[in-house]
This record gives C-alpha cells, sequence and structure tokens, in this order.
C-alpha cells in the first residue's frame, strides 16, 4: 500500500478524535478521544517516517507515547480527585471558571 | 577686593539670613531672629559701601564691571550665566536699598515684637531684600526676570503676613496676579530681545541694540511697550496700580519697605537700566512720561479723598513714583534715580510714623478718628511732620531739591515736555495739600480718646483687635497682629530707624544743590552716557528758577490747607457737597477696580465657570468616562464567549483550525 | 496480502475510533480503544516499526489502558443527560470533523510530496527494530530522551499529589475528602472505607 493510504487513514482517525472530544461530555470519554487523536498522529509519524526512509520519525513516536502517558495519568489523577470531593463528572458542569 | 567680589557678598549676606532664621525656627528665641536679619542686611549695607568704594577707585568712564559665577541655561545657541552687573547704577540702588533695608529691619525689631509669626516675618524680610538685590544687580535679562518674580513673591508673601485675615489673602492675591501680567510683558521682552539680537547680558543686548534697530522701529517699539507693561505693574502706575492701596493689608514695616521704598521703585530702575533701547523707541518713551504724568495726578487727587492713613501715603507713593517714571521715560535718568532716593528716606519715614500712630490707636487707620498726637507723641510727631515737608518739597528739604530737578528737566528738553513740567507742578500742589490735610488732621486740636490714654496714662490704648477694614473681630495668635502695639516712643530700635532716615529726610537734598554741589548727578552721570538724551542739561539759572516756582507751590499749598483743616474745617464739609461728582470720583480711586472687575474678572470668572460645568463635564468626563463605559460594553459583549463550557472552547479551537486550513488550501490553489 | 491485512486492521481501527465516540458505557469506550490499539499495532508492523509496534501493545495497551481500566472502575458509570446546553454543537461537530478530515486530507495529498504514492524506499533488514532505535534515543534525541525522562518524572509526582489524602497540620488524619465532606448521618459509622456509588 502506498503511504498515502495510512495518511488518509490518520486524518480520518484524527477527526473522529476531534468529533468526539465536541460530543461528549464524560471527562474519560474525552480523555479517551484525546488518545485517539495522539495515536493518529502517531500513525502518521511512522508512515513518514517509512516513506522518507528513516527512523526519525518513529523515535518521534516513542516520545509521543511517552507524552501521552504522563497526560493520561495526571488527567486520571484529575478524575479522581473530581470523584472524590462528589462533584459531578460532566464537564458541563463544572463550569465556575467563566467569565 | 574687587567691586564685583564685594557685589556677591551683598547678595550673600541677606540669602544666608533669610536660610538661617528659616532653618532656626525654634532653636533660637525670637529676638534673636530678628538680630540676625538686622544684622543681615546691615552687613550687606557694609558691602555696598564695600562695592561703592571699590568703584570710586576706578575712572568714572570705567566704572562699569559684569562678573558671573557658572552658567546658568547654555543651551540652543542662548548662553544665560548667572552674571551681576556692577555700575553707577546698580551701586546706587544697592546702597538705598539696603540702606532703607536696615533701617526698616530695626524698625520692625521693635514694632513687629508681639506678633507670633515674628520670625516667619524677617525671614520673608530677607528673602525680599535677597531678591530686590538680585533684581537690581542682574547682569542679564534672565536674572532679571528671576530676581523681578521673587520680588513678586516676596511682596505676596508679606502682603498675606496676617494669613487669618480673609481681606489680607485677599490682597495678597490682587497683588501677585497683577505681578504675573507685568512679568508676562517682562518675558515676553526678553524673548522679543533674544530672537532680535541673541544675547541676554545687558552689556552685549545694549551695545548690539543701537546697531541692529532703527529709531522707532516697531520691532523695538513692542519690546519696549512690553517693558513698560512689566515696570507699570510692578510700580503701580496707571492702569496697573489697583493692588497698591490694597497691598496696605501687609503690616507697616512692609508697606514701608516694599510698597515705598524698594519694590515699586523696580520700574523706574528698569527704564533706567535699558535707556538706550527706549531711546530708540521714543514713542515708547513718551508713553511712559505720559503715563508717569497721568498716574501722578490721578493718584493725587485720590488722596485727597481718603480717609484711611495708610491708603493716603499709599497714593502719595503711587503719585511720587509716577514722577520718577515720567524722569526716566523723558530723559532724566539722574535726577529720578535723586528723587528715588529721597522718596525713600521720607516715604519710609511717614510709613513708620503712620505705623506708630496706628499703634497708638490700637491698630485703627481711620484719620477721620485721630486728633491732638502732637500733644501726645512728641516725637512721632516731629518725625511725620519731617516727613511731610519732604513729601511737600519745602525748601531745604531733600524732596524739595530732587522734585524739582526732574522738572526743570523737562522744561529744559522743551517742546511737549514742557507741559509735563506743568502738569507736574500741579501735582506738586495737590501733594502738598494731601499731606498737610493729613497732617493737620493727625497732629494739632484736642487729643483724641487714644491720645488721652496716652497722656494721662502712658500706656497704648487697648481695645478689642478688629480688622481695620471691616471691623470684624479677631483674635491675637498667629496670622493675625499680636496682641501688643508698640510705639516709636517707647520702643527704641523704632525711634533709632526713625531719627536715622529723618536725618536723610532733611538733609540728604544737600548733596545735590544746584551750582553748589554734584555729588549724585556726578557719580550717576557716566553711566547714562551712551543715551544722547543725557546730553541736556538745565543751566543753573533755570534750575533755581524751577525750586523757586516749587517753592511758592509749596507755601501756598500749606496755607490752603491751614485754612481748609484748621481755620475753617467746615470749608471740606462743604466742598465735598458742592463738587459731590468729582468727590466720589475721587473717593471711589476714578472706577478703575471697577473697570477691571467688569473687563477682565468677570469674564474670566465666567470662562471659569464654563470650562468646570460645561467644557469638564460634557468633554473631558464625558471623553473619560465614554471610553470606560465603551470599554465595559464591548467587554460585556465579549464575555459571552467566556462561557465556561470546555467543549464549546474545544468547538471554537477546532472551528479556528479548520478555517485556517481552509485559507492556506485555498491560497495555495 | 498486504492490502487485505491494511484494509482489515484499518477497520478496527476505525471501528474502535467510532465505538470509543459513540459507546454510552465508558468501560465499553476503553474496550473499543484497546481494539482500535492493536488495529494500530498491526498497521504498524505494516509499516516496518516493529519496535514501535511493540511498544504501542505494551505500553498503550498494556499499561495506560489498564490504567484506564482501573479509574473507570472506581469511578463507575454515569449517564450522559440527552440535553445539549450550549446551542450548536450536535450539529456543528461532525460537520467540523468532516472538514478537518477533508482538508487535512486534501493539504497532505495535494502537497508536492513526491515519494507518497510510493511504498517507500527499499530498506535496511534492521529498519524499525530496537536496536537501531534505541541507537536513535541515545546517540541523536538524546536530549528530547532525557527531556521526557524527566516528564515522567513530573506526571508520576503529580498524580501522587492529586491522589493523596490530606492531612491537617497537626499530623492528623482528616481521612478521604469522601469521609470528610460525607453527610454526618450515621454516629457510629467509622468512615474506613469511601463510599462507592455515583457522584451525589
Amino acid at each position: 500500500m502506498s503511504i498515502e493510504w495510512y495518511i488518509v487513514l490518520s486524518s480520518l482517525l484524527f477527526a473522529v478524535g476531534a468529533m468526539g472530544i465536541l460530543i461528549r461530555r464524560s471527562p474519560i470519554v474525552i480523555l479517551l478521544c484525546l488518545e485517539l487523536m495522539l495515536n493518529a498522529g502517531n500513525l502518521a509519524l511512522v508512515a513518514f517516517s517509512r516513506m522518507v526512509g528513516n527512523q526519525d520519525g518513529q523515535v518521534f513516536a516513542v516520545i509521543v507515547m511517552v507524552v501521552a502517558a504522563c497526560e493520561v495519568v495526571i488527567g486520571l489523577g484529575l478524575i479522581v480527585a473530581i470523584y472524590r470531593r462528589k462533584l459531578p463528572l460532566d464537564v458541563d458542569e463544572l463550569r465556575t471558571l467563566r467569565g | 577686593m574687587s567691586a564685583t567680589s564685594w557685589a556677591w557678598l551683598v547678595l550673600l549676606f541677606p540669602m544666608a539670613g533669610s536660610i538661617a532664621i528659616s532653618l532656626s525656627f525654634r532653636v533660637v528665641p525670637a529676638r534673636v531672629a530678628g538680630a540676625i536679619g538686622t544684622a543681615a542686611i546691615g552687613l550687606a549695607f557694609a558691602c555696598s559701601i564695600g562695592v561703592l568704594l571699590s568703584l570710586l577707585g576706578d575712572e568714572p568712564e570705567a566704572r562699569h564691571h559684569a562678573s558671573s559665577l557658572w552658567d546658568y541655561a547654555n543651551v540652543a545657541g542662548i548662553d544665560v550665566k548667572l552674571g551681576i552687573y556692577v555700575d553707577q547704577l546698580s551701586t546706587f540702588m544697592i546702597l538705598v536699598v539696603t540702606g532703607v533695608s536696615t533701617l526698616i529691619h530695626l524698625y520692625s525689631y521693635g514694632y513687629m515684637q508681639s506678633d507670633e509669626g515674628y520670625r516667619r516675618f524677617f525671614a520673608y524680610l530677607n528673602f525680599f531684600v535677597f531678591s530686590m538685590l538680585l533684581l537690581v544687580l542682574a547682569g542679564n535679562f534672565v536674572l532679571l526676570i528671576v530676581g523681578w518674580a521673587f520680588v513678586g513673591f516676596a511682596s505676596y508673601a508679606l502682603i498675606s503676613y496676617w494669613y487669618r485675615r480673609t481681606t489680607a489673602t485677599a490682597a495678597g492675591m490682587k497683588a501677585f496676579v497683577i505681578n504675573v501680567v507685568g512679568d508676562i510683558g517682562l518675558v515676553l521682552a526678553a524673548f522679543l530681545i533674544v530672537r532680535e539680537l541673541g544675547v541676554f547680558d545687558y552689556e552685549a543686548v545694549f551695545a548690539a541694540a543701537p546697531e541692529t534697530f532703527q529709531r522707532g522701529e516697531w520691532t523695538i517699539t513692542a519690546i519696549c511697550l512690553l517693558l513698560l507693561v512689566g515696570a507699570f505693574a510692578k510700580s503701580a502706575q496707571v492702569p496697573f496700580h489697583t493692588w497698591l492701596p490694597d497691598a496696605m493689608e501687609g503690616p507697616t514695616p512692609v508697606s514701608a519697605l516694599i510698597h515705598a521704598a524698594t519694590m515699586v521703585t523696580a520700574g523706574v530702575y528698569l527704564i533706567a537700566r535699558t535707556n538706550i533701547l527706549f531711546y530708540l523707541a521714543p514713542t515708547a518713551a513718551d508713553i511712559a512720561a505720559f503715563t508717569g504724568l497721568a498716574t501722578l495726578l490721578i493718584a493725587g487727587t485720590i488722596a485727597l479723598a481718603q480717609t484711611d492713613l495708610k491708603r493716603v501715603i499709599a497714593y502719595s507713593t503711587m503719585s511720587q513714583i509716577g514722577y520718577m517714571i515720567m524722569g526716566v521715560s523723558i530723559g532724566a535718568y539722574s535726577a529720578g534715580l535723586f528723587h528715588l532716593m529721597t522718596h525713600a528716606f521720607f516715604k519710609a519715614l511717614l510709613f513708620m510714623a503712620a505705623g506708630s500712630i496706628i499703634a497708638a490707636m490700637a491698630n485703627r487707620q481711620d484719620i477721620d478718628r485721630m486728633s491732638g498726637f502732637w500733644k501726645a507723641m512728641r516725637f512721632t510727631s516731629v518725625m511725620l511732620l519731617i516727613g511731610g515737608l519732604a513729601l511737600a518739597a519745602f525748601p531745604g528739604t531733600s524732596g524739595f531739591f530732587s522734585k524739582d530737578s526732574i522738572l526743570a528737566y523737562a522744561e529744559a528738553r522743551g517742546g511737549m515736555y514742557t507741559w509735563m513740567a506743568v502738569g507736574g507742578y500741579f501735582g506738586a500742589l495737590l501733594t502738598v495739600l494731601y499731606t498737610f490735610r493729613l497732617v493737620f488732621r493727625v497732629l494739632p486740636g484736642r487729643p483724641c480718646a487714644e491720645a488721652q490714654e496716652l497722656i494721662d496714662s502712658g500706656h497704648v490704648f487697648h481695645a478689642e483687635p478688629e480688622n481695620p477694614a471691616t471691623g470684624e473681630v479677631e483674635d491675637t495668635d498667629v496670622g493675625f497682629p499680636g496682641a501688643e502695639h508698640h510705639i516709636a516712643e517707647q520702643s527704641r530700635p523704632m525711634a533709632l530707624a526713625m531719627a536715622v532716615l529723618g536725618f536723610g529726610a532733611l538733609f540728604a537734598g544737600l548733596l545735590q544743590v544746584p551750582g553748589v554741589d554734584n555729588v549724585i548727578f556726578g557719580f550717576l552721570e557716566p553711566a547714562f552716557h551712551d543715551s544722547p538724551l543725557d546730553a541736556i542739561h538745565p543751566t543753573v539759572a533755570h534750575e533755581w528758577e524751577g525750586l523757586g516756582i516749587g517753592a511758592l507751590i509749596t507755601f501756598t499749598g500749606i496755607a490752603l490747607s491751614y485754612l481748609l483743616w484748621v481755620r475753617r474745617p467746615e470749608l471740606p464739609g462743604l466742598l465735598r457737597e458742592r463738587f459731590r461728582p468729582l468727590y466720589l470720583l475721587f473717593l471711589d480711586k476714578w472706577y478703575f477696580d471697577e473697570a477691571i472687575d467688569f473687563l477682565i474678572v468677570r469674564p474670566a470668572l465666567a470662562i471659569g465657570r464654563f470650562a468646570d460645568r460645561t467644557f469638564e463635564r460634557l468633554v473631558v468626563d464625558g471623553l473619560v468616562n465614554g471610553t470606560a463605559g465603551t470599554v465595559r460594553g464591548a467587554s460585556g459583549f465579549v464575555r459571552f464567549a467566556q462561557s465556561g463550557f470546555v467543549r464549546s472552547y474545544a468547538l471554537f479551537l477546532i472551528a479556528g483550525f479548520a478555517g485556517l486550513a481552509l485559507y492556506f488550501l485555498l491560497s495555495a490553489s | 496480502m498486504e492490502e487485505i491485512l491494511f484494509f482489515a486492521a484499518a477497520l478496527g481501527a476505525l471501528g474502535g475510533a467510532i465505538g470509543v465516540v459513540l459507546m454510552r458505557n465508558p468501560l465499553f469506550g476503553v474496550l473499543a480503544l484497546v481494539v482500535h490499539l492493536f488495529s494500530l499495532a498491526i498497521l504498524f508492523l505494516l509499516l516496518t516499526a516493529a519496535f514501535i509496534a511493540a511498544a504501542q501493545v505494551v505500553v498503550y495497551a498494556g499499561a495506560v489502558m489498564v490504567l484506564y481500566v482501573f479509574v473507570v472502575a472506581y469511578v463507575g458509570d454515569e449517564h450522559e443527560p440527552a440535553w445539549e446546553p450550549i446551542p450548536g454543537q450536535r450539529f456543528l461537530a461532525p460537520l467540523l470533523g468532516a472538514a478537518l478530515f477533508v482538508e487535512l486530507s486534501i493539504a497532505v495529498l495535494g502537497s508536492s510530496l513526491l515519494a507518497l504514492d510510493t511504498d517507500g524506499p527499499d530498506v535496511a533488514p534492521g529498519f524499525g527494530d530496537p536496536a537501531e532505535i534505541g541507537k536513535l534515543l541515545l546517540e541523536r534525541f538524546l536530549l528530547a530522551f532525557e527531556a521526557s525522562s524527566i516528564l515522567l518524572l513530573l506526571a508520576a509526582v503529580g498524580a501522587v499529589v492529586l491522589a493523596a489524602r490530606r492531612r491537617d497540620l497537626d499530623g492528623g488524619d482528616v481521612g478521604t475528602p469522601s469521609e470528610r465532606f460525607a453527610p454526618k448521618a450515621s454516629e457510629e459509622g467509622a468512615p474506613a472505607a469511601p463510599p462507592t456509588g455515583g457522584p451525589s
């Protein structure tokens, strides 16, 4: 398969992830959709690395995975903290920071 | 030591005195402050004598030196140094100023004793003397303006000295505002001078002016007219004179020093100093002469109708300065300055005597209530009489020789100036009349209650302290006059000062008797050699002729006053009724105050009111508040975007990204 | 063969993604994401990125998803209300997603990258091996490597801080926030275990 198939797939997955963020209200699901977008980015990176012929893109993808892992950790920690304080786990309800 | 070194010392001592008195506020007793002040001016006088002596060591034509300490402002092609100019004119002025000031400080030492603000008085007085000396010694126009402004401030501070009196503070403000108008004229004149000639220093300006200007050109006329605005405001000439009678709100030593002997003569000094410029602008010089003449006559008539002792003397000052201004404008420089000197003596003496009498009257100044002081206060009465005789130009007194030297010069110049001399002689008659009106009211007759108290008990009459102008009751704490009043008979310093001035008033004229000696003119004249007008000299015979006419007028006047105010006291009342409109015109000071109020004060107040109510409220506040309101509205509008919904933020983010990508794709295709 | 594998993996990835977005129950969403991740691993293998594929399975699907499962189990299920408070969101979201997809595709496909429609160059047999990646990490991208390790440290510390029990200033134990904010209904109730169940 030529590389362009992978790229198109990657952008499709990215768009699906973006749409998920816009639609869902549960913070956990929003984080999951963020994972989707990150992985789509990873796919694009690896595909381009294959296209170019060196492994720099793959190293980049490793680092992206590390970052995604850290972000998930913090995000889930936040969700646990919110849950512990008996606040509703709904981003539309958590809106005291407003103008 | 050179003349200029002595001159710097003359400037130093009063300033040091003022600072020393101010800084030692609670540290030294009040008397010591007074002593410091008097000593400072005394030292300045000694140094002035030093200047004179070292100047006399030079050749008469070489008696002018300039000296500067450092660069004051050296920018944009203008070079102003902190410099003084010592020549015969400035030496003469500093001698008069420091001499009379020393005596007045001595007088104040006794007169102001029970005043709570004693130290402040001496600090201000020393500062005033410093400013006046700076004005007179300045070697360039910038420093002149500095001294001019300082003197205006000192005058304001001293007129409003009893600051809790509303009449005093109002008078101080009036004096200051009118002085500032004069300052504007002076500053504009300096601007024009530097624009045309490029320099500020006296020597440079006076050397360059005849080269640059044609006689009668409009630029030099404009410069001189602007200088005149300054001179008239400071010297209380019509129409800038309305502040001087009100300035009598200040304590009597202040009236004596500032508003008789020194500050009001600054205008005369200015015209004498810039005589070359005035020679190049004959129109301006003539305007000055006519204004002097007009003031002379107007002030004389007003003095005839006033009933406040100090105000009569104030209008007399105005009138005499009219003589001096007339004198220096038509070219009688030395004569005008001679009259300045003698006037300083006898006017200061008159004020001092008046102060003593007012103290005896428990601070009341109405001459209608005074009588019989000859029996009660002999020394003061004698001094008042000496001053009055000198003012009236009684033969032999100093005023006799000085006033008539001006009028003799006017006659010698000929043409329309002869008519000025005639006007001057008529003014002399008025002078005698109002002077002896004063003398014959206050001195002879049955002693009034206050005088009687002095005769009986030897104590000064005691009354409830009140404002002499409005009758409002006051207390005697700081900001008001003190509880006790000091008369010359009971205060050695006062008596000493008055005695010295009395001596001067009587005998100073003997320094310049026509045909006999020429001390004053001989000294002063070389300073004015550059002006062709100086070459006109009345002959000795002419001078004695003038003196004869003057003597005649004086005797007539005294006789007339005796008739009106001693022999037939009902006559003045009848004359008042007969010439009622004229009397009212004189009493109401020729309606100058009302005219100025109508023409200037009311429009200014209206502009102020408009600015405050309309402009400030609508435009300025509207702009400021309007801007704030607009911002608030706009931000309220924008606030809708801060909904707190994370998903809507994400929507905007992605929509923005999509839009941007669309833009780039479209522009790349 | 390669094409079949590609399409199968692509369908798996897409299906997993759509599952994440549409599933009500978050646990099912997590499982859908696991499917998605496995499909992506296959795609990575197709791109001769062996190490990346292995890392994806081990790290992502193995560790990160397990973490998700724990949290979802802790937090539990909640029902998202049907009503949409933000006007236009439900309408605009698919639109924007589609727009995004189209634009990105056009941007990449329309670009002047010449090698896009090839399979890529012939690569050496060790392409994508752990040895190669490791060498690059430790030689050329050492800074990024170190920086990401610091980031991991920060994340670990942050997680501990976020979820820690709060002790009051005297050193006594105030319990978990749930215990502290629990309604004081029962006096004898030992506030040992935090109450389970949905948020109040």
